[in-house]
């Protein structure tokens, strides 16, 4: 007979065995790689050399780390946008949609549910030479020649990306919000404070875990984006994961593509690191 | 007194009615507008939109190439959601029913995914596969989407777990039932919503993806893969949107009978 200790391995192995094969053993495969000396496809029957020189050759171009600082900014500005555009959107459902609260919920739902590839396409038609916001502005008599600027830049890229992510990052803050104890903000009132107050000392930092889960689930897609600018951003919105796909496709150095994704995943576990400093992950165990 | 507190509580005066509604229109404006775009006889992404017609549509479910690479997203997205699923019930009993060392490890190691981006898990899995002298194919794309999609599995599930007293499993093996069998009549029956919606989110999850998939596609691409490499010809475009509308209305479907089935509570 299985008792529960025995049941146990039949429920926690299967995650760890899958997880162990399919993401820490590629994740620990591509640190190897990143210190093999090739610079082209690898032949994985050559022995296995170590050397640095692909993280010389990633400092020593100055474009590569450009590039890396771009991304994180342009990270940077899509996640905080995102999530402060999400809140009132997130308020609204949380505090003030009531009873129609579902009915709400489900209308942000839908655009959020588009598929990302089509949502990126209509931002194309958006920004186009003759999409909808130049035909707008030229029929409106605000421009007589199209504005190129719109598409194939960063801005393009940025725009995009938190339209994309709005209705994603809308959901934690609301999560966090619903579950802040109406309790709290009737104390506050019976001890004078004004809405504004409230909202400040009261409703904001209780929301704040929502928030910045919010900032790190748009965040960390986002300063790996490849599939985007290259829709969208043209050479200047051209991103760091566009240099790591490059050596994969074009360039094909292996080795070099993957010294590049070690530096962007230690960078996000960096600030990873950070936002579990300010939100408590083990209560979300618990 | 407490009339007064709950009327004004979350009130900040400021009109968030509109707000949310200005909100609502910024997000649906730009989809309806390739909605729109792909009923018309423009063949380029340009305004002002000419004629009507449903060409794109009827050429779109012409496409033998076309329907191929949605197939093949749907097999990934049933084969992806499956698996995470099943996986992530077992971390959620796991982390939910037993104390044993490593148990926040295995929440965490659950979790991890998400914090990785797409493009490093893509291109890692891609040096894996290589390595082991396997193909890309189907196969190690949804190999790649069961660890995006098992962190959205095992949360939607852990939370349901977390409300589901643990006394209903002690009575079932107190009148003396072993403990798989407590599962299987038991805590399996009443998961079942949250068991589908969990589903349906990996497989919506596995299905919209394709900067992991871009780097593990084979011969034969899914669907968002084969859109991707499409778009560069701009003659096809108004064909492709039209089949990835089409596609869409799937995802959103599924997308709120997920979110209904999640909500059903007892």
């Amino acid at each position: 007979m299985l008792g529960r200790r025995g049941a146990l391995r039949f429920l926690a192995l299967p995650p760890y065995v899958w997880l162990a094969v399919f993401f820490l053993a590629p994740l620990l495969l591509i640190v190897a790689i990143s210190f093999r000396p090739e610079t082209g496809p690898i032949d994985f029957d050559d022995p296995w050399t170590f050397t640095i020189a692909q993280y010389q050759r990633i400092l020593e171009t100055p474009a590569y780390l450009r590039r890396l600082g771009m991304s994180v900014v342009v990270a940077l500005v899509v996640a905080t946008a995102a999530t402060v555009l999400a809140y009132p959107i997130a308020y609204f459902l949380a505090f003030r949609a009531r009873e129609r609260a579902v009915f709400f919920l489900v209308l942000l739902l839908i655009p959020f549910a588009v598929s990302y590839l089509l949502r990126v396409m209509a931002w194309r038609l958006m920004l186009g030479g003759e999409g909808a916001i130049n035909s707008l502005l030229e029929w409106l008599g605000v421009i007589s020649a199209p504005l190129d600027l719109l598409i194939y830049s960063p801005v393009a890229v940025v725009v995009t990306l938190i339209y994309v992510w709005i209705p994603f990052a809308a959901l934690p803050v609301y999560a966090a919000l619903q579950r802040i104890e109406r309790g709290h903000l009737e104390a506050a009132a019976d001890l004078g404070a004004g809405p504004w107050t409230r909202f400040a000392r009261v409703t904001v930092p209780l929301s704040l875990p929502g928030a910045v889960a919010a900032f790190f689930m748009v965040f960390i897609p986002t300063v790996g984006e490849y599939v985007t600018p290259s829709l969208v951003g043209g050479t200047e919105g051209y991103m760091y994961g566009n240099i790591i796909q490059d050596f994969f496709s074009q360039a094909a150095s292996w080795a070099t593509g993957a010294a590049l994704a070690v530096i962007m995943l230690l960078l996000t576990l960096a600030l990873v690191a950070v936002a579990l400093r300010l939100i408590d992950v083990r209560r979300l165990a618990s | 007194m407490s009339r007064r507190t709950s009327v004004g509580i979350g009130r900040t005066r400021v009109p968030l009615g509109p707000v949310y509604g200005l909100m609502l229109l910024f997000l649906y404006f730009p989809i309806a507008l390739l909605f729109l775009f792909s009923f018309s006889t423009n063949t380029v992404l340009t305004f002002p939109l000419r004629g009507f017609t449903v060409d794109r549509y009827r050429e779109g479910f012409g496409d033998a190439a076309l329907l191929e690479a949605a197939r093949n997203s749907v097999v990934v997205g049933i084969g992806a959601a499956s698996i995470a699923t099943a996986l992530g019930l077992g971390v959620s009993i796991a982390v939910s029913r037993f104390r044993f060392r490593g148990r926040l490890g295995l929440f965490a190691l659950a979790g991890l995914p998400l914090i990785v981006p797409f493009v490093v898990l893509g291109v890692s899995l891609f040096l894996l596969f290589n390595l082991a002298d396997l193909p890309r194919s189907l196969f190690a794309i949804a190999a790649g989407h069961t660890v995006i999609a098992l962190p959205f599995a095992t949360l939607i599930l852990l939370a349901r777990m977390g409300g589901l007293d643990p006394a209903l499993e002690d009575a079932a093996m107190d009148l003396g039932a072993t403990y798989p069998v407590t599962l299987r009549r038991v805590v399996l029956p009443v998961m079942v919503p949250t068991i589908l919606s969990a589903w349906l989110t990996c497989f919506i999850v596995s299905f919209d993806e394709v900067a992991i998939a871009l780097f593990l596609a084979g011969g034969d691409p899914t669907f968002p893969v084969f859109l991707y490499g499409q778009l560069r010809f701009a003659q096809r475009l108004p064909v492709l949107i039209a089949m990835a509308v089409t596609l869409t209305m799937l995802t959103v479907t599924l997308t709120l009978i997920a979110f209904r089935l999640g909500r059903r509570k007892e």
